[in-house]
């Protein structure tokens, strides 16, 4: 059995950072396990640019930002193992984990933080009639074979979904010389950041089609076609505007999932929303000195809100660790009109410090206001020109509204029109 | 003339509103930074983009290293750009930061390696 202040399970944006505030905390003895043969998670595949200029100030593609941690992780004394996937955490904090080298790992510790990210939705949650052609992938398997392995999936491509990672896998697609030929979405609005349909789509003369899906591939060994068709306001497929459109490749960007495994063995409450775990201000799970941050908590579209939000776990690890468990008494804020989530889900009254809450919303609103309400007071209400499901919001509870709040105090946030 | 831009200096996506003449910009509103200013105003009158792709490497733990322009080129050279990069190959060590192509079609960018490979 070793033992270790602090395991972080995950060496993504999120494990670095988490790991690497923990440090700078004071917190002795730390390691990092991840399961790829590299640190940096996702981020050594997304080639583009648009990461860091809320953290660093400066537009860098993937690989650098991850750069920037794992330079500074070399630069202390912060174990990392890679190639190491971790099979189990229990109720008293021992991880088990195992590799090539090591073999099988048991790791006593303090305190463990969460950082496994997310994964794709894949195609079997889609319930696409069609056989199990090749050329059918998610969109980060497509970057994976372009941008990693340095091959192309396919020349006419078809994307279902309008998530972040479709719409910059229609532009690299593109690049490389493939035929876009459309890019379809269930929802009447795009899940993705504004500017990467812009910049991704629009620069390229590529169709965006909302409320239309794919109902039907085509081919046997290699995707041939595909169908689709427009939905209605019940999201089901209209017979009548049924079209075939020829592809070999169909790319799916429909949705990120925590991947929350190791959290459920545990026993960790779930939120049924985010599907990421119900965490405090410090990003605390149910389960005292376990913490969870970045995509394995709640989906986010920037890393710069992952570094953010990991550097918060990272200290709370390291206040447990050093402090001990103190007396919470938690307040749990309420989801109003258009909001669909809140993370954290309980703030605790006694911290003494801000608290930022993340949210997103359920459809577009356009110059709406989001309204922070405590104890029925309005506290803050603020002009948005346009809300988006697509773009994490938040809103900041006051240090002073904090502290003169009781354990029946309420916390409302919601969407003005 | 009047034309809505949606800004992609960053993710925000401001919507802003550029005012012009034939060759002369009157106001831009809309932006929430100086950044979405200047990306307006070289929208109208002269579109770039930040190009990023991978190149070839010979002898490197994997096939290709990711590179960007180290600043914007036109975008209506975006494909060109891409002719260039992918007849270059590389020998491996690359170390994130080196130049792989210098100003490439002269536009006065350079490709640059954005990691080790």
């Amino acid at each position: 059995m070793l033992n270790y202040d602090l395991v972080v399970v995950g060496g993504g944006p999120a494990g670095m950072a988490a790991a690497l505030k923990a440090k700078e905390c004071g917190v002795d003895s730390i390691i990092v396990l991840e399961r790829a043969e590299t640190l940096g998670g996702i981020l050594e595949q997304c080639i583009h640019t648009g990461f860091g200029l809320h953290y660093f100030g400066e537009e860098l593609s993937g690989p650098e930002y991850a750069a920037k941690f794992i330079d500074q992780l070399k630069g202390t004394d912060i174990v990392v193992k890679t190639d190491t996937m971790v099979l189990d955490i229990d109720d008293d904090k021992v991880v088990t984990a195992v590799n090539k080298k090591d073999g099988l790992l048991k790791i006593n510790a303090k305190a463990i933080v969460l950082a496994m990210g997310c994964r794709e939705r894949p195609r079997g949650a889609l319930e696409i009639a069609g056989s199990r052609a090749s050329g059918i992938m998610t969109a980060g398997t497509a970057q994976k074979y372009v941008n990693l392995d340095g091959y192309m999936p396919g020349k006419k491509v078809v994307i279902l979904g309008s998530g972040d990672i479709g719409l910059i896998m229609a532009r690299r697609m593109t690049l490389e010389g493939a035929q876009v030929k459309v890019v379809c979405e269930l929802m009447p609005y795009s899940g993705g950041l504004t500017r990467n349909i812009v910049q991704c789509l629009d620069d390229f003369g590529i169709p965006l089609r909302l409320s239309t899906t794919v109902v039907e591939t085509h081919g046997t060994d290699r995707l041939e076609g595909v169908t689709i068709a427009q939905v209605d306001d019940k999201l089901q497929p209209i017979e009548s505007t049924k079209e075939y459109i020829e592809c070999d490749t169909l790319m799916l960007s429909v949705g990120l999932i925590p991947e929350n495994e190791l959290t459920k063995n545990v026993g960790i409450g779930i939120d049924r929303i985010t599907n990421g775990a119900v965490v405090d201000e410090m990003r605390q799970t149910d389960h005292k000195g376990i913490f969870a941050c970045g995509n394995v908590l709640h989906v986010h579209d920037l890393v710069d809100y992952v570094t953010l939000e990991a550097q918060i776990a990272g200290q709370g690890a390291a206040e447990f660790i050093l402090g001990g468990d103190k007396d919470a008494v938690y307040v749990t804020p309420e989801t109003g009109n258009g909001v669909r989530y809140l993370v954290p889900q309980r703030v605790n009254i006694n911290n003494k410090n801000e608290v930022k809450l993340y949210f997103r919303v359920g459809q577009i609103y356009k110059n709406a206001k989001v309204v922070l309400e405590c104890d029925g007071k309005v506290i803050s209400s603020k002009k948005k020109v346009k809300l988006a499901p697509g773009e994490m919001e938040n809103v900041v509870i006051p240090a002073d509204i904090l502290a003169g709040m009781t354990p029946d105090s309420s916390i409302v946030v919601r969407v003005e029109e | 003339m009047k034309r809505e831009l949606t800004c992609v200096a960053c993710p925000l996506g401001c919507s802003v509103t550029v005012e012009y003449n034939d060759s002369e910009i009157i106001s831009v509103t809309g932006n929430t930074c100086k950044r979405g200013e200047a990306y307006a105003k070289t929208e109208i009158t002269n579109p770039t983009r930040s190009l990023t792709s991978s190149v070839k490497v010979n002898g490197g733990i994997l096939p290709v290293v990711p590179v960007k322009s180290d600043k914007p080129v036109p975008k209506n050279m975006l494909f060109e750009c891409m002719k260039v990069i992918n007849s270059v190959t590389v020998e491996a060590p690359v170390t994130i930061g080196q130049v792989i192509i210098e100003n490439i079609l002269d536009t006065g960018a350079d490709i640059v390696a954005t990691n080790n490979n």
